[in-house]
Order: structure tokens, then C-alpha cells, then sequence
């Protein structure tokens, strides 16, 4: 359950920004995750309210923008979609990919008052 | 209307708004009053980029310079509980704590049982015992090296606690993740855990004198993990036994050399 310790590093990061760029609470988190992170959404979710509960975004909700996976095949030089790390090239069927997007997780926008 | 100024622009004459944190100007005579009021009561969007993992990455890349100024050279062993990453450790430290200096940290949810097997082969160890965390972090790590005290040109591992899921996602700082897998386990492993074969640069097969016992196909799990990381470097070797182990000894040697090397420049 890493999701825990990811959601007690947006609290922190939260709090930071609450002091440099005054704001009292948080109203909605705007988190850009990779399908291909390690995150899994429900656990994310299933923690959120635990982590947040006595902060400043003890209200607040998550809005999560979900980016595709996608990579580069190394053997053809063509973009494919990937859902899994091991996926396979769907032009060549090759397995040497580079990850191009896909491995995202980050804070991209608060919605504060 | 407005009982200070007398405009009535916020539609409550003469209401009295209390402010909260906001920063006035000495010219502002009337801190109190609602002119300040209206922007922090209205929500504003705000943008960022910040990664989830940002405050451990900032741990780790001070963890990181910590070593390159040090010359030491740091593993961080993952695998699943029983894998054998703790008896790789102590066959490893028996062989080679002539050659170079050895310190270990030990992650474990409970217990010091490992670290009590570590120290018994001479060699400095500090266990860390995370609780309910089901990994290690570079926090951690950062103040478990100072406890410890590291000697320079060095090499430390660190044995993270056993789960092949989230230690994947937590730099410490360690040149390269190496995951443990042992022949007991199945060799579909790398496809259902790929995140962690994935982030790791070094595979070790362990329990290899338990193929004859097991129905582990070697070829299919070596082609499951390079399928998730196809750079992925593998030894196949039994800790226990001491089967094919000088590939691994000789690889921390090599590694070991050119940390050394590096540092001395």
C-alpha cells in the first residue's frame, strides 16, 4: 500500500503551498497518473480521506487525469500503445519499447480557496 | 452598503468580514475590511507540476551525492519475503569482507532477527524496522547512513523489507535496485510483478539447486524479464549451495573497482 505513502508526500506539498501561496483549504486536487505507474486508483482513493482527514483538504476531492501508456518501438521506430510494462510492438511485434508516456504521476493543479 | 466606505459591491452593507492570514500593505488602514476579503474568499485554480514522489526523490539525490562523494557503492536488494536475499548477503559478506569494507541495512517490518544474522559475520548493520510501511525510503536511509557510519570506499547493500510492489516506486539513493528471485516462486513472477523487474538493472535467480524439485522453466522466466526491461542483467546462482556464486562476487568486485576508481579521480 505505497499509495499511503504517496498521499502523505501530497499532504506535505500541500501544506507547503498552503503557506506560500495563502490559502486556508483545499477544494479539489487535480493528479495526472501514468497508466503505466505503479498507482492504483482505487487504493489512491481508498486512502485519501485517512491521509487528508485534520488537514487542510480534509474536504477536498480527487480529479484524476488518466495518460495513456505508450512507447517507441526500438526495432521499428513506431509509437504503440502499452497497457502493461511487458507489452508488445503492434507494428513488429517486438518487445524492446521505450516508455514515451505512461509513467506519470504527479500534482497538476488545486483548486483553493 | 458598506459600513467603513460605503460601497456596497459585496451586496452585505455594513457587513463586518473577518480576514484570515493575508499579508496588508502599511498603507491599508482598515486591515479588516472586505476589499481584501473578496480575492481569498473565491476559489482559485492553481497549476503545478509535482511528482508524487518528489519529497523522497529530494532524500535520495542527497543520499546519491552522499555516496559518489564517499566512493561507496550501494545496492538496494528487493524481492519477496523467502526469496533469500539475507543469505545472499551473509555468503556475499563472507566473501568479500577481506576486500573491501561491508555495512549493511536491514529493512524488516519487525524484528532485528536480520540484522543479529548480518552482524554475526562481523560486518556493520542497522535495522530498521518500518512498522506498517511496506518499504524503505530515502529519508530513512538518510539518517540510518549517519547512525551507521559508512567508511569510504565502500560497499553497502541495503535489504529491503520483502514485497515485490512497492519498493519499486522508492529511490534511496542506491547505484542500482537488484531484485532476488528464487526458483520456488514460480517463473511467471517478472510479468505479475513487472513494475519491480522493471526498475531493477540486476536479476538474480536464486535456489538454483532446487530446480530438479520445482517446476520453474528457466528459459520462460528470463524471457519474462526481459520482456518487461530488456536490458535487465541476470545471475543465476544458489546462495546456500555456492553454485555459480563467483559471477555475482565478481560482478560486486568489477562494480566495486570502478566506483573506486571514480572516486579517486
Amino acid at each position: 500500500m505505497h499509495e499511503l505513502s504517496l498521499l502523505e508526500n501530497v499532504r506535505t506539498i500541500l501544506e507547503e503551498h498552503a503557506r506560500s501561496q495563502h490559502f486556508q483549504t483545499v477544494e479539489n486536487i487535480t493528479l495526472e497518473i501514468g497508466a503505466l505507474s505503479c498507482v492504483e486508483l482505487e487504493a489512491l482513493t481508498f486512502a485519501f480521506e485517512a491521509v487528508m482527514k485534520g488537514s487542510l483538504a480534509e474536504h477536498a476531492e480527487l480529479t484524476f487525469k488518466r495518460i495513456e501508456g505508450q512507447g517507441r518501438c526500438f526495432e521499428c521506430g513506431q509509437l504503440t500503445p502499452m497497457i502493461e510494462l511487458y507489452d508488445i510492438c503492434k507494428h513488429c511485434g517486438h518487445f524492446r519499447l521505450e516508455i514515451v508516456s505512461g509513467l506519470e504521476m504527479k500534482i497538476t493543479e488545486l483548486k483553493v480557496r | 452598503m458598506c459600513g467603513i466606505c460605503g460601497c456596497s459591491d459585496s451586496g452585505q452593507s455594513g457587513k463586518f468580514v473577518p480576514i484570515k492570514n493575508v499579508n496588508f500593505s502599511p498603507l491599508m488602514s482598515y486591515p479588516q475590511h472586505h476589499h481584501g476579503v473578496e480575492s481569498i474568499d473565491k476559489s482559485r485554480l492553481i497549476q503545478m507540476e509535482v511528482d508524487l514522489l518528489s519529497k523522497n526523490n529530494v532524500y535520495a539525490t542527497k543520499n546519491r551525492h552522499y555516496f559518489q562523494e564517499h566512493g561507496v557503492f550501494v545496492l538496494n536488494l528487493v524481492s519477496s519475503p523467502g526469496a533469500g536475499k539475507t543469505t545472499l548477503l551473509v555468503e556475499t559478506i563472507k566473501v568479500l569482507k577481506d576486500v573491501f569494507p561491508i555495512a549493511v541495512i536491514e529493512g524488516d517490518q519487525q524484528t532485528q532477527h536480520d540484522a543479529d544474522r548480518i552482524r554475526a559475520t562481523g560486518v556493520r548493520a542497522l535495522q530498521i524496522n518500518t512498522g506498517r510501511a511496506c518499504h524503505l525510503d530515502a529519508q530513512g536511509i538518510g539518517a540510518a547512513i549517519m547512525q551507521l557510519g559508512i567508511e569510504n570506499n565502500s560497499f553497502l547493500a541495503i535489504e529491503n523489507v520483502g514485497n515485490l510492489v512497492c519498493p519499486s516506486a522508492f529511490d534511496l539513493g542506491e547505484a542500482h535496485k537488484v531484485v532476488v528471485l528464487s526458483v520456488t516462486e514460480g517463473d511467471d513472477k517478472p510479468l505479475k510483478y513487472a513494475d519491480m523487474f522493471y526498475a531493477a538493472d540486476l536479476m538474480i535467480i536464486n535456489k538454483i539447486d532446487l530446480l530438479p524439485y520445482v517446476d520453474f522453466n528457466m528459459d520462460r522466466c528470463i524471457a519474462f524479464a526481459r520482456q518487461v526491461n530488456p536490458s535487465i542483467h541476470i545471475i543465476e546462482l544458489s546462495a546456500t549451495k555456492g553454485d555459480n556464486f563467483n559471477e555475482w562476487t565478481n560482478w560486486l568486485r568489477v562494480s566495486m573497482q570502478k566506483v573506486i576508481k571514480s572516486h579517486a579521480l
